[in-house]
């Protein structure tokens, strides 16, 4: 392939995650298969080894994490892939990941949950484990996608957020996308913005403080094993990585943590946005549940119903303010997704009036449908079934 | 143009996911039409129910699952049984006639050809059967040329398919040739 030619291909949303984080510069990936997200395992394990990158199908979910955790410490850009069973076994790591601020980014094809569920069958039932999955108070981002072009940019997306912020992110999408296929168009390697690790500047044989920030809030990294030596840990620390109980340090870390992210929300914040501008009802949704309200939106415009749908790509953090703009002249609010209303809780709780927002959701493991979608809206404005 | 909502069915095994991935990878990428694959199965490798959703379409596909499919496919009488009362009224249905006894009680054009058997006795082996009944499909629905069918094909078989697959798919053809999709 020339520089300047697109590839064009006809894939998975799971191989467009793939392709999304190679193109990023995914150097890493442990993990262990489980469905509905295995392609993207069994395609790194193709790709990366033609690279110089390295796949270890590891004997769990929770080694996975680690070595994820330890990949990219050492330097890679390190990446694993799982659904909601080995989600639930990724979090301690997770919280580690947090913890010692390691970009890194996880994979979470949704199935329906509890425990082993159904796994081939489609859900969104992780949004709020995304969130707490991980013990204590923290901040984390988490991103989905509704289409293959949409995977594919997400993921580069991910790992440019994990690289700057310094954190794991979240890709949740669910068995719908992963497994559904559309083209893909891939544009020549600089077209999209990647952001590379980035490194101290201190030299050899000087002190490096891994976890002293430069003045803009970054924390460059050293790839560890290399040049300076310094300490990782799970404890609260200090500026050298060593454990502290100090009560100012340990404030300062907890508030960092939460506020790096906290705080820019509204730079997090990826959406996509239909009909907004004069919608008297705004349906909110994303994953692949926001095919099924765009269908809906679409269909409703044609017959002159004033539907909108704001369709968000970044869940956590959760952007408040962009919710609450779109929504402020709606009549309605209807949030679609298919869980018990993990993001309809949190729409209701940055609206002005909570009782004007309704869950339109299906628990069965099949996609929601239009037709779901239009039975509780037409109740819902008062036009009857 | 109007949609083609086609839904393919049949038993883990047959290659009813990877005929309907060629079928809509050629749509998209060789055609320049818009598709969308998606499928549903269960935990089972082989055997068991298995369906896969095509929409083809020269607007945005949104919603990617077939509901009532206007081209239904039935590859196991399990198949038919189960997805023949979603066939839209005048819709289509193409079965392998040696596997499949359609119930009566449908209100949609049946077209029966014994592709099994014909994959079977001019190839020796039935694994190229779904390229033929590929092949059928292509031919009664005119969605895709044969040619860029063909390329599908070359695209995404190692060389020593492309023999067996032009074979399986001009039987398909061949065999639907006598046939045609009565459309309202």
């Amino acid at each position: 392939m020339s520089k300047k030619e697109r590839n064009i291909s006809f894939v998975q949303g799971n191989e467009a995650c793939v392709r999304g984080a190679l193109y990023a510069g995914v150097k890493f990936f442990a993990g262990y298969p489980i469905t509905p997200s295995t392609e993207i395992a069994e395609q790194l394990a193709r790709e990366l080894p033609r690279i110089g990158g390295s796949f270890i199908q590891m004997e769990d979910e929770i080694a996975s994490m680690c070595a994820v955790c330890g990949a990219s410490l050492a330097g890679s850009k390190a990446m694993t892939a799982t659904s909601g069973p080995g989600f639930s076994l990724k979090q301690e790591a997770i919280g580690y990941a947090v913890m010692a601020e390691i970009p890194c980014v996880v994979v979470n094809v949704q199935r329906a949950g509890p425990s082993t569920g159904l796994p081939t069958k489609a859900a969104q039932g992780d949004v709020n484990q995304a969130r707490w999955g991980t013990h204590g108070d923290h901040s984390i981002i988490a991103m989905t996608a509704s289409g293959i072009q949409d995977v594919f940019n997400v993921t580069i997306e991910a790992f440019n957020f994990a690289e700057t912020y310094r954190t794991p992110v979240i890709l949740l999408f669910d068995e719908v996308v992963g497994h559904m296929r559309e083209k893909l168009v891939i544009p020549p390697q600089g077209e999209l913005p990647v952001v590379e690790r980035l490194k101290t500047s201190v030299k050899v044989g000087v002190n490096y403080h891994p976890y002293l920030p430069r003045e803009d809030g970054r924390l460059p990294m050293s790839d560890y094993g290399g040049e300076h030596r310094f300490h990782v840990t799970g404890l609260y620390h200090n500026i050298w990585g060593f454990p502290t109980e100090n009560p100012d340090e340990s404030h300062r870390l907890l508030r960092h943590l939460v506020d790096k992210l906290e705080n820019r929300a509204h730079l997090l914040a990826r959406w996509k946005e239909h009909h907004l501008e004069d919608a008297e009802s705004v349906l909110i949704s994303y994953g692949s549940s926001a095919r099924s309200a765009l269908h809906h939106v679409e269909g409703c415009r044609a017959k002159g119903h004033r539907h909108g749908l704001l369709e968000l790509q970044t869940l956590w953090p959760f952007p408040k303010q962009l919710v609450r703009e779109k929504t402020a002249r709606a009549r309605h609010v209807f949030v679609v997704e298919m869980n018990m209303g993990q993001i309809t809780s949190q729409v209701k709780a940055v609206v002005d009036d909570p009782d004007n927002v309704f869950l339109i959701n299906r628990l069965d493991g099949s996609l929601v449908t239009p037709s779901d979608i239009e039975s509780i809206i037409r109740v819902v404005e008062g036009r009857g079934v | 143009m109007e949609r083609y909502r086609f839904l393919l069915s049949g038993s883990g095994g047959q290659g009813v996911i990877t005929m309907a991935i060629l079928l809509a990878e050629t749509a998209s990428i060789q055609e320049g039409l818009m598709s969308v694959q998606s499928q549903s199965y269960g935990p089972e490798a082989r055997g068991g129910a298995t369906r896969s959703d095509v929409i083809v379409a020269d607007t945005p596909i949104l919603f990617p699952k077939v509901t009532q499919p206007n081209i239904l496919v039935a590859l196991t009488n399990e198949a038919a049984a189960k997805y023949l009362p979603l066939i839209r009224p005048g819709g289509l249905l193409l079965y392998d006639s040696e596997l499949v006894q359609p119930g009566e009680r449908i209100d949609a054009q049946r077209i029966g050809l014994p592709m099994y058997r014909a994959t079977r006795e001019k190839l020796g082996r039935t694994v190229a059967f779904n390229i033929c009944v590929l092949g059928a499909l292509v031919s009664l629905t005119e969605i895709v040329r044969l040619p860029s069918v063909r390329k599908t094909l070359e695209k995404n078989f190692v060389p020593a398919h492309h023999e067996a697959n032009k074979t399986a798919l001009g039987l398909g053809v061949e065999l639907a040739k006598p046939h045609s999709w009565d459309r309202y």
